[in-house]
């Protein structure tokens, strides 16, 4: 404790010029970062709160109509099948990656080939893109002479039809995208458990701890910092659902697999509507940083108790 | 390997170590150790990095397992035992207190393990926690504690089980040199009132010195002696002990036979001077090499003509209380000799060189110390 005093010290006593020139130039560090942010995230995030607000077309005018595309969205239908969908997509999704994200990662934390193996197997479908993973898993699912279909069909079952059923639809795409997102959250995992000192599961055994005591009183409380940031992470990534819906789907049948940011797609890029699909963007703008928001304040507030 | 058996008991609560080896794929870490500790003994383990310190008490708590041999505790095998089940405790050279829980949590969690009840683990607490003076810490977490706090938890958590043996690796060698001696008082303090078997892993030979009853020297997987202070400094069994133990390091200078007066060998150094050693003639092997090991206490300066031999004076050394001579003989063999606080003697003297007979040492081509008795 007194050497950190010690430590601390000096930094409190140093005069003000130098830390003002020491400022400077970590402001000068960060300024590259700070202007591409400020071009790429700040600038559109204000001009599309903006474009928001007006009615436009991708090559017409615009005119200013205040908060009217919102209310137009909130009377919409289909775009409310749109958000509906894609809460229950993300349920769907960040629940079962974070947990089979974590239960690989004990699985595989160990030194054994066979583990190594796995683990790139389980990393390498990250690497993929999305139009060879949902190629992949249409040719798993399609009702005639799918995987799935062939394997039904030899032990007398008919074939079900994943893609066009309304409530197989979205599922499947989420399985898809589990099977697609998993190497990541394992990976993340991995690397926390890395860091947990060995000598605790062996003070732990030397106090009798059997396996799942140790999971509860060390491991998991050890990781709960990656667990709240693979939460955040597939969060924002599920969130934005698009790709494996456009391809796979097309948000069919009937809008039962249409996620926002395809409904914005839609309305944004094929009806030009321009306005309206960026009232459509700071919805889902505002539920990504509320998910996440949520996870982190709960998640502090735990710990603080 | 000799056995001194002084304070080794055979009671209660004694723990015994028969043939242990230990591989880690062909690397042999432990190589056939035995040793015996008495059920109330601290004994130090003294050995250089890598020497097998460390997994010797692994082994002995579980952590490892044992490729040969037996471990007993009050007279049942515990070799196959998980390490809970063994009715030892350890604290770890980094303490390994779990981060998220607190002081009371850390210290409660190996009863709660076992079933024990609530009031019972309250109730010890308490009484750990009084003991080691650590009351005002029970709701904070590791990471809010000093070094030396830490310490003191971590002790607490091995003593609560209540366990026939500790064991503590290197416990003091995160502590800075004045938390250290007091530290060090600390556990010889604890060993007096809880009156346990302890072993206590250290490469520090002050350590070794002031908290054992008795010292395991160890050296290259083997064990080296066993033996009390006294016996492991007076006596070396074998040439590694004897420049091991001792600062600065016992001087070794080969030697040649000289004539044998029945139960006394005399040697010769490399400059002709002829030595009285306690080594009988009879106990020398037929040939080979032999060193004399001699002390830097037993080596007196004196006036030119008054020695048994003359020496050039190299350096000299003065370190307050005592000074380090470096002195070099005719032969070429070179020693040091520890002399009191105000030496008068100045590096490019000649000096005379008295040895003091009753303090040689004789060691033959093994590096086995031939002048015991026994
Ligand atoms: N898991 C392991 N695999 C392979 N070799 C090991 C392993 N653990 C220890 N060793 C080797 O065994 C030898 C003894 O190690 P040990 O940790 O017991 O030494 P030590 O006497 O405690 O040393 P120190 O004083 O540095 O702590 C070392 O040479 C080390 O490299
Ligand atoms: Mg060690």
């Amino acid at each position: 404790m007194d050497s950190c005093e010690q430590t601390a010290a000096p930094s409190t006593r140093r005069t003000w010029a130098a830390s003002k020139s020491e400022a400077r130039s970590g402001l000068l560090f960060v300024a590259p970062y700070l202007i591409v942010f400020a071009v790429l995230l700040i600038y559109p995030l204000f001009s599309g709160i903006w474009l928001s607000l007006h009615k436009a077309d991708l090559f017409g005018g615009s005119q200013f109509i205040g908060a009217q595309n919102y209310a137009r969205l909130f009377r919409d239908p289909v775009f409310l099948t749109a958000v509906s969908n894609t809460l229950y997509f993300v349920l769907l999704t960040v629940p079962p990656l974070t947990l089979i994200g974590l239960g690989l990662a004990l699985a595989l934390n160990n030194r054994s080939r066979w583990s190594a193996l796995l683990r790139g197997l389980f990393f390498s479908s990250s690497v993929l893109s999305v139009t060879i993973v949902t190629l992949i898993w249409r040719m798993v699912l399609i009702p005639d002479g799918g995987l799935i279909a062939n394997l039904l069909t030899s032990i007398g079952r008919s074939p079900v039809a994943f893609l066009s059923d309304a409530h197989l639809a979205l599922p499947a795409i989420a399985f898809t995208t589990i099977w697609w997102c998993i190497g990541l959250p394992m990976m993340l995992f991995l690397a926390a458990l890395q860091q947990v000192p060995r000598d605790l599961y062996e003070a732990a055994r030397l106090d009798n701890a059997g396996r799942w005591r140790m999971l509860a009183s060390i491991t998991l409380p050890s990781i709960r910092h990656t667990a709240l940031v693979v939460v955040v992470i597939e969060l924002i990534l599920q969130f934005q659902l698009f790709g494996q819906a456009q391809i796979m789907t097309l948000g069919g049948p009937n809008n039962a697999s249409l996620p926002m940011v395809l409904f914005i797609y839609q309305v944004g890029f094929q009806r030009w509507d321009i306005g309206y699909a960026a009232a459509a963007s700071e919805i889902l703008f505002g539920m990504i940083l509320i998910a996440a928001m949520t996870q982190y304040f709960a998640a502090r507030g735990r710990e603080s108790r | 390997m000799r056995r001194c058996g002084t304070t080794a008991g055979g009671g209660v609560g004694n723990l015994a170590l028969r043939g242990v080896s230990k591989r880690f794929g062909s690397t042999v870490v432990l190589d056939d150790v035995s040793l015996e500790i008495g059920a109330d003994e601290f004994l130090v383990v003294l050995g250089p990095s890598g020497c097998g310190k460390s997994t010797l008490l692994r082994a002995i708590a579980g952590l490892e397992t044992i490729d040969a041999g037996e471990i007993e505790i009050d007279g049942a095998r515990v070799d196959h035992l998980p390490p809970g089940k063994r009715g030892v405790a350890m604290v770890f050279q980094g303490y390994a207190l779990y981060p998220h829980m607190t002081v009371r949590g850390n210290i409660a969690f190996g009863l709660k393990n076992i079933g024990t009840e609530r009031a019972e683990i309250d109730r010890r607490i308490a009484a750990v926690a009084r003991m080691l003076e650590i009351e005002h810490l029970l709701q904070r977490l590791p990471a809010e504690l000093s070094g030396g706090q830490r310490q003191r938890v971590a002790i607490g958590r091995a003593i609560v089980k209540d366990p026939k043996v500790f064991m503590f690796d290197e416990p003091l060698s995160n502590l800075d040199a004045a938390l250290r001696s007091r530290t060090r008082q600390e556990i010889a303090n604890l060993h007096r009132r809880i009156r346990k078997a302890m072993i206590f892993v250290t490469h520090d030979q002050t350590e070794a010195m002031t908290l054992a009853d008795r010292i395991v020297v160890m050296n290259q997987q083997r064990i080296e002696q066993v033996g009390t202070p006294l016996q492991v400094y007076r006596e070396p069994a074998t040439i590694f002990v004897a420049t091991f133990i001792g600062s600065p390091a016992m001087n070794i200078l080969p030697v040649t036979r000289a004539a044998g007066s029945g139960t006394l060998q005399w040697v010769r150094l490399a400059d002709g001077t002829q030595i009285e050693t306690t080594a009988s003639e009879a106990s020398l092997p037929g040939q080979g090499a032999l060193r004399l090991g001699l002390r830097p206490e037993s080596v007196r300066l004196c006036g030119l003509g008054d020695g048994q031999t003359k020496a050039l004076v190299d350096f000299v050394e003065f370190l307050g209380d005592k000074t380090h001579v470096l002195l070099s003989l005719a032969g070429g063999d070179r020693l040091v000799a520890l002399d009191g606080a105000s030496c008068p003697v100045h590096a490019g003297e000649s000096v005379g060189v008295l040895f003091d007979r009753a303090a040689t040492h004789l060691f033959d081509a093994e590096g086995r110390n031939r002048g015991l008795t026994g």
